[in-house]
């Protein structure tokens, strides 16, 4: 057997400095594809576990009725006696919490500053409610708290408010009219959504359905499963009259979308810069063939068949490509690993609604799409290189011979 | 026994509108053990000659056999495999690899005749040995001289004991003394093992080692000292 990993790596240090650069220039776009498959995983799943976490839940029942973009309190559009029918459905297996939240728009007023906000009524002990807890200053409001509230950071900065000082807040009540009230900053919250916390107040659930006249009724039941899958199948087994059950992917379609359609994007990334990798590649292997035409001349003289010449130029492109590819891996993997650590700081997008970001993301590099990455990139290179192996394989030994002269 | 037989053979070079007659009829036959040297001016015909008996190229028109095959329409591959086992060549410049040592350049045809390890190793170094070149075995062609590296390229040439070794003026880029000794080592091999060597020159150093002497001029054969009986 000829030793063409011999051979080509030989052929390969004559050009040493073209080699390593040919061979950087794959590592590069290997490593760059790579973060950005793990930027992209990892703002993705930040990009759902936030707006599942902070904004739609597993699954939410309402009033038929409700709109949760009129925030309107109006007991008509309420469901009635909320803690009896989240306790309910508490009791299914697959529910890991399941809270009333009464939703109502309001004003927040300090000093000679104003805000709109949307004021949420919620049950404080609730595990659903953890996202919210994360404390910046102060204490969450307990149940029974009639004259505190919490807000988010960034609503308290362009307050200037502080734990303990006061605010005044507006709402619009059942009957259509607005009320006031004092209340006193208990605690100031960050979920790491600044999109999120600039623009939310939390009242314990009782105070909240009293200062909006909402009394006994909520928005909404707000559910957690322990597996989201299971979300067809629990909204199925929630029966109840006059209710909308509403499950995460109906209520994030856009987010869904956007999930499926950032992974065709990827790939048409992906197949860019390997394109353009791989030209470099072609391009260095060409070079190679046109300097090397006598010596493709010599062996096929001495008897080298089309076969082997393709394989001798195929050896040197598999050896640039494990280089470039193995190095570029690890260097993705690297960059990856460290901002997944770190995150990258993007701040507020000024994202809010339907698809909640956090300030920060989190890259995830998956071993699935490292692998997918290093395998296509490795195959595209070979493809690529396929190209001027041929080109050497035809060459007429005569022809190649009498150019060397 | 003949090794090559050429009937009538032509071959038209065409390079866009222009077309060069490189030979124009020759026909030739090269015995078994001859050390036949072809000479003529410069665009004679010589190389194509070479080539067109090493199945390196094929003829316009006219008959190739070697070893008493027709060649002529054999495929690319056949012809490889035709050369590798029964046509050895030597290059006009110093044709080694250049990133095999000289070892490895003359291992590389035994290689591709699929030669166990032991008898790679036993041919290649016997082979260098003859051609003097044992203590340089492992170093590579650009630390060589050019005498030096004809002579592995000699080396090369015979490694699978072809029938006919073709030799392209093989001293054309060696001083004297070197080509001397070229032509000494391939001489000897002739007269020890036997093997038929057909080699293009217009040295007249050279010529002197000929058994038989052909003069090409436009393609034709002009003069042949030792046409052997049709
Ligand atoms: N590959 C080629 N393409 C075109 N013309 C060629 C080629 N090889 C040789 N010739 C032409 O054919 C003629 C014979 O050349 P060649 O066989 O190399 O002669 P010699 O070896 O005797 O110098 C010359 O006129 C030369 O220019
Ligand atoms: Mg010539």
């Amino acid at each position: 057997m000829i030793n063409y990993f011999k051979m080509a790596y030989r052929n390969l240090g004559r050009h040493r400095r073209r080699s390593l650069l040919s061979g950087l220039a794959l590592a590069m776009g290997t490593a760059l594809l790579m973060f950005a498959a793990a930027f992209f995983q990892g703002e993705m799943r930040s990009s759902l576990e936030t707006t599942l976490r902070l904004n739609s839940g597993h699954i939410q029942v309402q009033d038929a009725d409700y709109d949760p973009d009129k925030l309107s309190v109006a007991w008509e559009y309420l469901i009635e006696n909320p803690e009896q029918v989240a306790e309910q459905i508490e009791a299914l297996d697959q529910v890991a919490a399941a809270t009333p939240r009464l939703f109502a728009s309001g004003i927040v007023s300090a000093q000679d500053e104003s805000i709109g906000v949307q004021i949420m009524g919620i049950v404080p002990d609730s595990e659903a409610n953890a996202p919210y807890k994360n404390m910046v200053s102060g204490e969450f409001v307990t149940a029974d708290d009639r004259e505190g509230i919490v807000i988010g950071l960034p609503l308290a900065e362009s307050l200037g408010l502080k734990v303990g000082e006061q605010l005044t807040l507006l709402v619009n009540t059942s009957e259509g009219n607005v009320d006031e009230q004092m209340f006193t900053v208990r605690g100031i919250f960050t979920t790491g959504t600044s999109a999120y916390d600039s623009g939310i107040v939390f009242l314990p659930l009782a105070k909240a359905q009293a200062f909006s006249g909402a009394e006994n009724h909520a928005s909404m039941i707000f559910i957690l499963l322990h597996d989201r899958e299971q979300a067809d199948a629990v909204a199925a087994a929630i029966q109840g009259e006059g209710y909308q059950i509403k499950t995460w992917t109906e209520m994030n379609e856009l987010l869904v979308l956007i999930n499926d359609f950032s992974n065709a994007y990827l790939s048409f990334i992906n197949l860019i810069v390997l394109g353009v990798t791989a030209t470099v590649i072609v391009n260095t292997l060409l070079m190679s063939v046109f300097e090397r035409t006598r010596e493709i001349g010599i062996l096929t003289a001495i008897g080298m068949k089309g076969r082997q010449i393709i394989s001798l130029f195929l050896a040197e492109a598999s050896l640039l490509a494990s280089g470039g590819i193995t190095f570029g891996a690890l260097s993705g993997w690297a960059l990856s690993a460290y901002f997944g650590k770190v995150g990258i700081y993007f701040g507020d997008l000024g994202i809010s609604g339907d698809m909640l970001l956090q300030d920060r993301i989190y890259p995830i590099l998956t071993l699935d799409s490292a692998v997918n990455l290093i395998i296509t990139s490795f195959i595209i290179t070979l493809l690529a290189s396929l190209y001027p192996a041929r080109l050497a394989s035809r060459m007429e030994p005569v022809e190649a011979l009498h150019k060397a002269q | 026994m003949e090794v090559a037989k050429l009937t009538d053979v032509t071959r038209v070079y065409k390079i866009g509108e222009v077309e060069t007659r490189a030979l124009n009829g020759v026909s030739m036959t090269i015995g078994d053990g001859e050390f036949t040297s072809l000479v003529g001016p410069s665009g004679s015909g010589k190389t194509t000659l070479l080539q067109l008996i090493g199945c390196l190229d094929q003829p316009t028109s006219g008959k190739v056999m070697i070893d008493g095959k027709e060649t002529t329409h054999l495929s690319r591959n056949q012809r490889a495999d035709l050369r590798k086992g029964t046509i050895g060549f030597v290059f006009q410049f110093f044709a080694l690899i250049p990133t095999l040592t000289a070892y490895e350049n003359v291992e590389m045809p035994l290689l591709l005749n699929g030669k166990s390890p032991a008898e790679r190793k036993q041919r290649a170094m016997e082979l260098l040995e003859a051609v003097a070149m044992t203590d340089r075995a492992h170093h590579r062609p650009d630390q060589l001289s050019g005498g030096q590296q004809q002579r592995v390229a000699v080396a090369r040439a015979l490694a699978t004991d072809p029938k006919l070794i073709l030799a392209d003026e093989p001293t054309a880029n060696l001083d004297t003394e070197n080509g001397e000794q070229v032509m000494e080592i391939m001489k000897r091999l002739n007269k020890e093992i036997g093997a038929t060597f057909v080699f293009a020159t217009h040295d007249p150093r050279v010529i002197k080692y000929a058994t038989r002497v052909v003069t090409l001029r436009d393609g034709i054969i002009e003069k042949d000292n030792h046409a052997p009986a049709k």
